[in-house]
């Protein structure tokens, strides 16, 4: 499904260097934001999007400093808001290959009324969720993420409240690629962006990240499980199908969503990772070229504005 | 000094969606264009249908800003029209009836045939039994049976059994039973009609002119002409148009070069996005119903960064939600139009009432020092302007403008001269564009002079940039650096200095009347036509008054009101709010002190009486606030003065 951008073994264009910009990283090390940074490079490196075609918007939290770390319009957005930036940046451009990042506290948390009604638009761009179950740049506060009856080393008390189960609710809401990588596996990451990425729709990837600073429960040992068995393995690996082949076909559709939403409670000694549910739909990009044909041709950024006639509308007035 | 030979309001209460608005518009929409002057304004609940709603219609051969308090024709499609909802609204009733509003001489039209449901309606057995009980022998009574008047104009083309499906005649009934007493060119009316119902409509307009003439005759054949408020048939004027402050504000933004509106449905900021969805095919731009307001400004201020004109409308409740957005798109340098509609305040407060009460929230509405334009057109003509100036500045100074208008503004009808688009350029100020692509090194946030970091458009090769709602350095990364902070909050301070210095004068504030004057009254936004007609009226019973309308409020023109405003004799605000805003602000600004307030809070906009009782009464006062109340004014000797006197007609009445 993958396709590599490699052609007739011609020198690529782009490198993955050409996507990192040059500043300080500040992340802590060890964080799990690396490995995810840089499948995100790497993904787009596969792609050869030049990366003047590229923006990158953020969050706010540890997550939200990542578009300062690529080669790429970056738009470090406001705490929770990261999906209506995305959504006013794309329909402005939609030429251009958007993705969103953001952690499970701004995504899930403070962003939820966001990442539902994001699902129901299926604008054409990519969300990355950086799913650790804290609140990193605060200092190890519970996210929403985390389940009832945990309690990291950073939190005084365990958290009284349930996690959210957020594959679950993406199916509700009418994403068309739900996925969920693991950051410490940048290779099978970057296969999932590119996907991501190449999907047309909006992509929900949520990313079991690991942070080493305030989480000692999802640890990368914890992930890599006990001696003998791992506990992350790959859903494309066991023959799982996600793919809806006849999207006309509401019975397809939720034998799809059902297998999808058990593997999303798959939660404890074996976690699957991988494509969970892609649906080929159209697209809220096809819905404005349809109702204004201009932007087949030109993006609303590109189009002419200063030549606009409204004596018309003054004239139908009374 | 008479400015007109008539000015003659007409008036319409009923039940939400009766037809209240229908008639309405059809009549301001025929005065209009007839070439005559047109206030129409509308007061309804928060409900969607059977709440008591009221619409006026101020017709004048000379320009009228305003409404009166009084009427010269009431149409009372209801009993709670006539008698108020005092008796089944006891405790806080919203009005006693609108009886008390007819003038000397003037008609109350009604329903003779009510609804049985219409209890207090149909309990009026005749014209009688109406005058005795709303104890006025100086008003003409016309009881309309417009069941019988339906009928027979039905049965002349044989169509008696569509008789309860066309119900909605009424309206015409109505409109035409008030051009007739009017003496309005029943021509102008029918050729309004037909244009009126074209296309797969047409078949209704040849009724609709027929169920007109019916009434004509019924009118004819039953009641004396004894009504003697008429109108002059003008000349029609080629430049006048009727048009809605929602409408000039989405027309405006469209010859602005709108690319993306975001919106989330309230009440009373829709009727823009939904004007701009009916014209986005046609213009090439983008309408987004989003999920909130948060949402809405987020999308905004997105696309304005990736180069499109972007802009979303809201009112109080949405506006509170926005101020974060604002902030960002503040701190990121982001070109942002962003209209609030004021509403009846704080929190859901009166979502269909006016107020102008968030003015001092548009000029401190978040955390930290920020820079933006905050603007207040007072009429639809200034909203078009000003909505396309503000495109400009926006992009010109790469920060949020804010434009307040408000629910009066936004919903009422004025007859204005067709805005002059010739001179309207667009500015999308200064834009980056790389003498070598492969070159990157471009500063997004570049400290400059001017305080403008050249901007480039997201797309372009050699010109990514950065940008974060941190603080930042040039490049659009964050920064803590004490140097650097001190850098950045300089250059976009300078930015607002440069508006300060290039928004025209002419824009900021405009004084009315004579320079030298008795009284000079401060007013801002919705509240202009009233006080400019006010001034009239106040120099027509021989007070020397003029008005300073102040419309950029920031950046404020400080230096011209101290100036102004310091020469004055006496200075007396006048706004629909509370707490006086405008008066704080410019005490605030300036060393004036303004102690002499006239405030209206009860969602109500100011009528021309009103304000005219209110200069008056705090002029007597030694600097108490002066609140005017809706409804308690019209009475009062100020307005007994302005109605034109006449002998109580005697008129013969067809009891029926």
């Amino acid at each position: 499904m993958i396709k590599m951008a490699v052609v007739n073994s011609q020198p690529l264009k782009f490198k993955v260097a050409d996507y990192k910009e040059d500043i300080w990283n500040d992340w802590c090390v060890g964080c799990g934001d690396f490995g995810i940074i840089a499948a995100i490079q790497i993904a787009l490196a596969n792609l050869q999007t030049p990366p003047h075609q590229v923006a990158v918007l953020s969050g706010i939290g540890c997550s939200g400093k990542t578009p300062h770390y690529i080669n790429a319009y970056g738009f470090h957005t406001l705490h929770g808001r990261v999906l209506p930036s995305a959504t006013g940046a794309k329909i402005a451009n939609h030429k251009m290959t958007v993705i969103a990042v953001g952690g499970d506290g701004d995504g899930y948390g403070i962003g939820a009324g966001y990442f539902l009604n994001t699902g129901r638009r299926n604008l054409d761009f990519t969300y990355i969720v950086y799913n650790n179950g804290v609140y990193g740049l605060t200092k190890g506060q519970s996210s929403p993420t985390l389940a009832r009856g945990l309690k990291t080393k950073s939190m005084p008390e365990a958290a009284i409240q349930d996690g959210v189960n957020p594959i679950a609710v993406a199916l509700g809401a009418g994403y068309t690629f739900i996925a969920r990588g693991y950051a410490l596996d940048p290779k099978h990451l970057a296969g999932l962006i590119q996907q991501a990425i190449e999907h047309r729709g909006t992509a929900l990837l949520d990313v079991l990240q690991t942070c080493p600073t305030y989480n000692d429960l999802y640890t990368k040992e914890w992930y890599s499980g006990d001696a003998g068995q791992k506990r992350i393995y790959k859903l494309e690996e066991t023959g799982y199908d996600p793919v809806v082949r006849d999207t006309s076909n509401l019975d397809e559709i939720v034998a799809k969503k059902s297998q999808a939403l058990m593997k999303s409670y798959e939660w404890g000694a074996r976690i699957p990772i991988g494509v969970y549910y892609q649906a080929h739909a159209p697209t809220y990009d096809d819905a404005l070229m349809e109702r204004t044909p201009a932007l087949r041709e030109k993006s609303l950024a590109e189009m002419q504005i200063d030549n606009r006639d409204v004596a018309p509308l003054f004239r139908a007035l009374g | 000094m008479a400015h007109n030979t008539f000015d003659l309001t007409w008036m319409i209460g009923g039940p939400q969606g009766g037809g209240v608005n229908a008639s309405a518009e059809l009549l301001a929409k025929a005065f209009s264009r007839a070439g005559l002057s047109v206030f129409a304004n509308i007061e309804y609940h928060s409900n969607i249908m059977g709440k008591h709603s009221y619409y006026r219609v101020r017709v004048s051969d000379d320009a009228v800003h305003s409404h009166v308090d009084h009427a010269h024709i009431l149409v009372a499609l209801d009993g709670e029209t006539l008698f108020g909802d005092h008796h089944h609204n006891k405790e806080f009733p919203t009005h006693y009836g609108h009886v008390a509003e007819v003038v000397r001489g003037g008609a109350i039209i009604y329903n003779s045939t009510p609804d049985p449901s219409d209890e207090d309606l149909h309990a009026i057995k005749d014209a009688a039994m109406l005058r005795e009980k709303i104890q006025r022998d100086d008003v003409l009574l016309y009881p309309l049976p417009f069941t019988d008047i339906l009928k027979t104009a039905l049965a002349k083309l044989g169509r008696e059994k569509e008789f309860r499906a066309l119900g909605i005649m009424n309206n015409t009934i109505l409109v035409g039973a008030s051009v007739a007493l009017f003496g309005f060119d029943p021509a102008r009316m029918e050729a309004i009609v037909r244009e009126t119902f074209k296309g797969r409509r047409a078949a209704l307009a040849d009724l609709n002119v027929h169920v007109l003439e019916t009434t004509y005759a019924y009118l004819r054949d039953n009641f004396p002409n004894h009504f003697e408020f008429k109108i002059k048939n003008g000349e029609p004027k080629l430049d006048q148009i009727l048009i809605r402050g929602v409408q000039a504000a989405a027309i405006g933004k469209i010859q602005a070069g709108l690319g993306l509106q975001s919106y989330y449905p309230i009440s009373p900021a829709t009727d823009e996005s939904v004007y701009l969805e009916e014209q986005q095919r046609k213009f090439n731009f983008v309408v987004v119903q989003a999920e909130d307001e948060i949402a809405s400004i987020n999308m905004a201020v997105a696309a304005a960064h990736m180069g499109v004109r972007a802009s979303t409308s809201t009112s109080g409740p949405g506006f509170s939600l926005m101020p974060e957005g604002i902030g960002f798109a503040s701190i990121t340098e982001a070109p942002l139009v962003l209209v609030n509609y004021q509403r009846g305040g704080p929190s859901t407060g009166q979502p269909t009432r006016t107020e102008q009460g968030d003015l001092q929230q548009a000029l401190h509405f978040g955390h930290g020092d920020f820079q933006h334009i905050v603007v207040a057109p007072g009429d639809p003509a200034e909203t078009f302007y000003d909505m396309f100036h503000a495109f400009n500045w926006a992009d010109r100074y790469q920060m949020p403008v804010i434009m307040l208008l408000d629910k009066f503004l936004a919903s009422t009808y004025t007859t204005i001269q067709t805005p002059d688009t010739q001179n309207l350029k667009i500015d999308r100020g200064d834009i980056y564009t790389p003498a070598d692509p492969q070159q990157n090194g471009y500063l997004r946030h570049a400290v400059t002079q001017s305080g403008i970091s050249p901007r480039a458009i997201p797309g372009t090769e050699g010109a990514i940039f950065w940008t974060t709602t941190d603080e930042h350095n040039p490049k659009g990364h964050i920064s803590e650096g004490v140097e650097n902070r001190m850098a950045q909050s300089d250059k976009r301070f300078r930015k607002l200095e440069l508006a300060e210095k290039e928004i025209p004068d002419d824009i900021k504030y405009t004084l009315y009347g004579p320079k030298k004057a008795a009284v000079t009254i401060i007013g801002w936004g919705s509240s202009k036509g009233a006080i400019l007609d006010a001034v009239r009226a106040l120099a027509d019973d021989g007070l020397a008054a003029n008005f300073l309308q102040l419309r950029v409020m920031r950046p404020f023109p400080t230096d011209a009101v101290e100036k102004i405003l310091g020469k004055a004799k006496k200075i007396v605000s006048v706004e629909c709010n509370y707490s006086a805003q405008l008066a704080d602000l410019v005490q605030e600004k300036t060393c004036v002190r303004v102690a002499r307030r006239v405030v209206k809070y009860d969602g109500r906009p100011f009528s021309q009486n009103e304000v005219v009782s209110g200069v008056l009464k705090a002029l007597k006062g030694k600097g108490e606030r002066v609140v005017i109340v809706t409804g308690q004014e019209h009475l009062n000797a100020a307005v007994k003065k302005t109605v034109k006197k006449s002998p109580a007609p005697k008129a013969k009445e067809k009891v029926r």
